[in-house]
């Protein structure tokens, strides 16, 4: 395959990611228009940071009046599940040149980096140059849209009126991000542990419940996978 | 509101942390491993943060000055039975639409 052919073989792996993007990135537009940034604030997220969940963790704290390093620590703790991806990128194209990583560092997102590993697995015959092309094929189609569909939400955000509740999306889009990942009986306990622990520890002033709830989930989850692994161990 | 510099702040901070992250291994790491340890626990990132953050909102919205609303504890129910199916764009579909159909069948009553 040549490098072309893979640039727009990976195009159409993930356009049906299309279909996420461009109501997630509306949505990402008119809710933050609703909590009282303008265009321009808006757009400069979504172009700095192309990160939606991470972007609406840090605005639903912000309008919540949350302290800026509590607001900013939960959003890159949504983030750091990246460091993985980054990891896992390298043998396949850690070749590149230093600026080219840059760019496909900053196009990073997990649909599209799911794809494109899955695709290096499947195929390991591919070659190096091979698979930095694929890769900007994934990339390339969802960044423009995230964009241009930021952009869209953001001004026709403002003709919604408030009779449709948008402040609710917020939470819905979580609940929607979330419930995919509970896969397996960890995830499961991790996710309880988090919204018992939210609650418990509400009352802790400037949002650090937040932190304190995930700091336990992260260890449950851990844990839970280490005794099941245990369990396993003895069992077989 | 949002407050402007603390937005500026945030906004600035959260895109140089984000592309350090991603850049991380790719960039200045190379092909160093990370331990055990750190990817037991970074693979409950997502499920650690996002119902932490969720709960309160559902609990206690500000929409309702932070009184419990039985609507909204059920659409985020039915987003949730849906996204469980794998379909974010249908859980949010879900979500929206119970809140609206409740919403207009409590203003029949």
């Amino acid at each position: 395959m040549t490098p072309r052919a893979a640039f727009w073989r990976g195009f159409r792996d993930c356009a049906p990611f299309i279909l996420i993007v461009v109501p997630y990135s509306m949505l990402f537009g008119v809710v933050a228009r609703d909590a009282g940034l303008d265009v321009v604030q808006t757009m400069s997220m979504s172009v700095l940071v192309i990160a939606g969940a991470s972007q609406f963790t840090a605005l639903a704290l912000l309008q919540d009046q949350a302290p800026v390093f509590i607001a900013l620590l939960a959003a890159l703790a949504v983030n750091l599940r990246m460091a993985m991806y980054s990891a896992a990128l390298v043998p396949y194209v850690g070749h590149a040149r230093l600026g080219t990583r840059a760019v496909m560092a900053y196009l990073m997102v997990d649909q599209a980096f799911a794809v494109a590993v899955k695709t290096y697995e499947d195929h390991p015959d591919m070659r190096p140059d091979t698979r930095v092309a694929y890769y900007f094929g994934c990339m390339m189609l969802i960044c423009p849209f995230w964009y241009g569909c930021t952009l869209l939400g953001a001004l026709v955000g403002q003709a919604i009126p408030a009779g449709y509740m948008l402040d609710f999306a917020v939470p819905v889009c979580f609940i929607a991000l979330t419930a995919p990942l509970l896969r397996s009986l960890p995830h499961i306990l991790a996710a309880l542990a988090s919204c018992v622990a939210a609650i418990a520890f509400a009352w802790v002033p400037w949002s650090l419940g937040l932190l304190v709830a995930a700091a336990i989930a992260m260890v449950v989850g851990a844990q839970a996978e280490l005794a099941l692994r245990r369990r396993q161990a003895r069992a077989g | 509101m949002i407050d402007d510099t603390s937005f500026w702040v945030v906004c600035v901070l959260l895109g140089l942390g984000t592309f350090a992250i991603r850049f991380s291994f790719l960039g200045f790491l190379g092909g160093r491993k990370l331990p055990e340890w750190a990817l037991l626990h970074l693979r409950y990132t997502g499920v650690a943060v996002f119902p932490a953050l969720v709960t309160p909102l559902v609990i206690w919205p500000d929409a309702t000055g932070g009184v419990p609303d039985p609507l909204r504890i059920v659409a985020a129910v039915a987003a949730f039975v849906v996204g469980l199916k794998g379909s974010v764009i249908g859980a949010i579909v879900a979500g929206m639409g119970t809140l609206y159909a409740l919403h207009f069948i409590q203003t029949l009553i």
